[in-house]
């Protein structure tokens, strides 16, 4: 059983890594590497909030604020006082560890859905701080921001790269940075998912109940993976701030929250690769259906409200289904 | 199971670069890229600005185009959401690969744009106000409205000339109004003036009587300045003859339109503020080099689409013309050519104003352009 799961796991990321290392077979211009940096990046920040929604059962509705908060203490920091990048995303992520920890502890140890309710008010508070205080954040027409960089070597998209005698992009090194990067956020959620911690969330998504009587410390738990839920935004909000080159507000609005929900609802509450394929086609539809026009926003509404009816598990975990029917019937034919 | 999702993901990818990739080969048409908010809550910018671009370009496409090659308009709606802006304005760069690109409706836009653009060494004419666009210098970015700066410095100019000095400052907290309010506290001190009263307002706020009773009670103010966009001016200008104060009242020069009058019913009497002389087109004296600009713009726009044009639509129209005029100047598409010839530009008359550009200037126009118009009997009057 345990080999078993742990083949499962392994071939996942096996297959995503392909994926990954693959993609560029089918990009024709820097664009692609662009747009798909950008959904690796989405990617990696809706695997982490998944553990929440997906396995703990609970609903965070400012999840953007924590992404807000790692792309603006990076910006700010790198850029008006000149600290490092990479010690700047750490020390971001332990400052929203923290305020993720002061939020959720105590109303975790309510029963019910009050966690949306608190980070709904903790979203909106972030976003008013960083459209308010215009001399620090640059305010709602945003602030720029200094390009990646790791021990002095630096990552910008627009740069030229040459490794072994191959000459290509800051793009394409981008693009496989993110990827790279999303590989890892898969690798530990699978880990915590299948660690006793895991057990215990979903124990509690299952029956909350049930879970204390047999000793679960069901509120530490959630509060646990609350603040994991947090540092995964909060990183991905410092990298995609570094990549895109300039934020504004907008990253931490209520809008964007719900963009992340969706993208988990979406692509199949969890189900880790499910809510990749849910950040690839939020990302993605906008600028496929850009062509449509003003029917754009229609169609995009239309889409989900179809998936929705018709998939309510969402994208992967339907088409898993379907898959495994079909097999299925296959071998029962066969026999 | 693997060989599945490889399939999917091939499957995927190749719908990707199939609806992604359009049109490449052709290299006959100039590629005119623009994003601008078409959609949601600064429309009423983009709305008309797409609308001016598509008249403008069908319009120079039936004369034969620029140096003999027709334009094409590539254009995506950004629905005012700045990373969206910012991705197709790298589609724009990258996947289309446009000449110029004339679009950006606020300064949020453009800005998150701006690093892309720049670094990918893009002509680019934004469409947006705020001073931070071309203060410092971008050596490939321009743009066609006047600065938020010098809607600031004409106001205290004709406040000046009526002897007033000490101003009550009222403020959004948009992206707009806390420039504005930034310019126009960094002007005051050098025009010998002297703000007293410093209050502000959210966009969403629906009452600032508060605010206003403020101003009102405190000593020495001679005249009030409102800074805003949107809804909350006209708000501001009705809680303003509510309370009865009857002290001169500024605007800025964000909700100089004709929908702003209708917004304001009789609420409105005696407000100055600085505009476009596109509102006063008949005003205009037969010797003003804008009057013939303005006029024709006006009339092709509102026989086009049937009503009533905007200043933000003037904006779109220099950007488009003044691309134009660059390329024809730099007789080919080539970019940096283009931008030379734009940093060249002297004495083009737009619609917005007379624009001279220069290599430490590139937005060309001085605070001079704005005319200033004051609401008499719900109409705008050209006062000078």
């Amino acid at each position: 059983m345990l080999k078993n799961f742990l083949q499962m796991r392994l071939k996942g990321l096996v297959v995503l890594a392909v994926i990954v290392l693959l993609l560029p077979l089918f990009f024709n211009n820097p664009f692609h590497y662009d747009l798909a940096t950008q959904i690796a990046i989405f990617a990696a920040t809706v695997v982490g909030l998944n553990l929440l929604v997906g396995f703990a059962g609970q609903i965070s509705l400012g999840h953007a604020g924590f992404f807000g908060v790692g792309a603006y203490f990076s910006a700010v920091m790198t850029g008006t006082y000149g600290w490092t990048p990479l010690p700047t995303m750490l020390v971001a992520a332990v400052v929203v560890a923290l305020l993720a920890w002061l939020v959720g502890r105590p109303i975790l140890k309510l029963k019910g859905h009050y966690l949306s309710m608190a980070t709904l008010a903790m979203g909106f508070i972030i976003a008013i701080i960083i459209n308010n205080e215009g001399w620090l954040t640059g305010g709602p027409d945003g602030m720029s921001v200094a390009p990646f960089s790791i021990f002095g070597w630096e990552l910008s998209s627009f740069n030229q790269y040459s490794l072994f005698g191959i000459e290509f992009g800051g793009d394409v090194a981008w693009y496989f940075f993110a990827g790279f990067l999303l590989l890892v956020a898969v690798w530990i959620a699978e880990n915590i998912i299948d660690s006793p911690i895991g057990r215990a969330l979903r124990s509690v998504h299952g029956s909350e109940i049930a879970a204390r009587v047999v000793g679960v410390d069901t509120s530490y738990y959630k509060s646990l993976v609350f603040v994991v839920s947090a540092v995964y935004a909060s990183l991905m909000g410092s990298i995609y701030a570094h990549f895109s080159g300039f934020i504004t507000p907008h990253l931490a609005s209520f809008e964007q929250s719900i963009v992340l929900i969706t993208m988990v609802v979406l692509g199949g509450m969890a189900s880790t690769f499910g809510v990749i394929l849910g950040a690839v086609v939020l990302k993605l539809l906008p600028q496929v259906l850009a062509d449509f026009q003003e029917l754009e926003m229609m169609m995009f509404g239309l889409i989900l409200m179809l998936t929705m009816i018709f998939m309510p598990k969402g994208l992967f975990p339907t088409l898993q289904n379907k898959l495994a029917e079909r097999k299925r019937k296959k071998s029962e034919e066969q026999a | 199971m693997s060989k599945k999702i490889l399939r999917r993901a091939g499957f995927l990818a190749a719908t990707l670069a199939a609806s992604i990739f359009t049109g490449a080969q052709a290299a006959e048409p100039i590629k005119i890229g623009s994003f601008l908010s078409v959609t949601g809550p600064a429309s009423f910018l983009g709305d008309p600005e797409l609308k001016t671009l598509e008249l403008y370009v069908e319009r120079i496409n039936a004369v034969g185009g620029v140096i003999g090659r027709p334009l094409e308009l590539v254009h995506y709606d950004d629905a005012g959401d700045a990373s969206a802006a910012r991705n197709f304005a790298s589609r724009l760069v990258r996947s289309d690969r446009v000449d110029i690109i004339v679009g950006g409706s606020t300064t949020g836009a453009t800005m998150a744009a701006v690093p892309l653009i720049e670094q990918a060494r893009m002509p680019f004419i934004s469409l947006a106000g705020a001073v931070v666009i071309t203060d410092p210098v971008k050596k490939w970015v321009f743009k066609t409205p006047q600065s938020d700066r010098a809607a600031a410095e004409r106001v205290l100019q004709d406040m000046k000339s009526h002897g007033i000095t000490k101003i009550g400052l009222i403020s959004g907290t948009g992206g707009f109004g806390r420039s504005g309010r930034e310019q126009t506290l960094a002007l005051v001190g050098k025009m010998g003036m002297e703000i007293v009263a410093d209050v502000t307002y959210s966009p969403s706020d629906t009452d600032m009587t508060a605010q206003l009773t403020r101003i009102r009670n405190t000593p020495g103010v001679e005249a009030v300045f409102n800074f805003g966009f949107g809804q909350s001016p006209a708000i501001v200008t009705r809680n303003y003859a509510q309370l009865g104060i009857d002290l001169p009242f500024y605007q800025s020069h964000g909700v100089a339109s004709d929908r702003f009058l209708d917004l304001l019913g009789d609420a409105g009497e005696g407000l100055r503020l600085p505009a476009s002389p596109l509102l006063v087109p008949d005003s205009l004296p037969n010797s003003d080099p804008q009057k013939a600009v303005v006029t024709s713009y006006k009339k092709l726009y509102e026989e086009r689409w049937n009503m009533q044009v905007s200043t933000f639509g003037g904006y779109a129209h220099d950007g488009l013309m003044l691309a134009v005029e660059a390329i024809e100047k730099a007789g080919s598409t080539d970019r940096e050519a283009v931008r030379k010839a734009l940093e060249s530009i002297q004495g083009y008359v737009g619609v917005t104003g007379v624009f001279n550009m220069s290599s430490t200037d590139h937005n060309g126009l001085s605070a001079d352009s704005f005319r200033i118009l004051e609401v008499k009997n719900g109409k705008w009057k050209l006062i000078n």
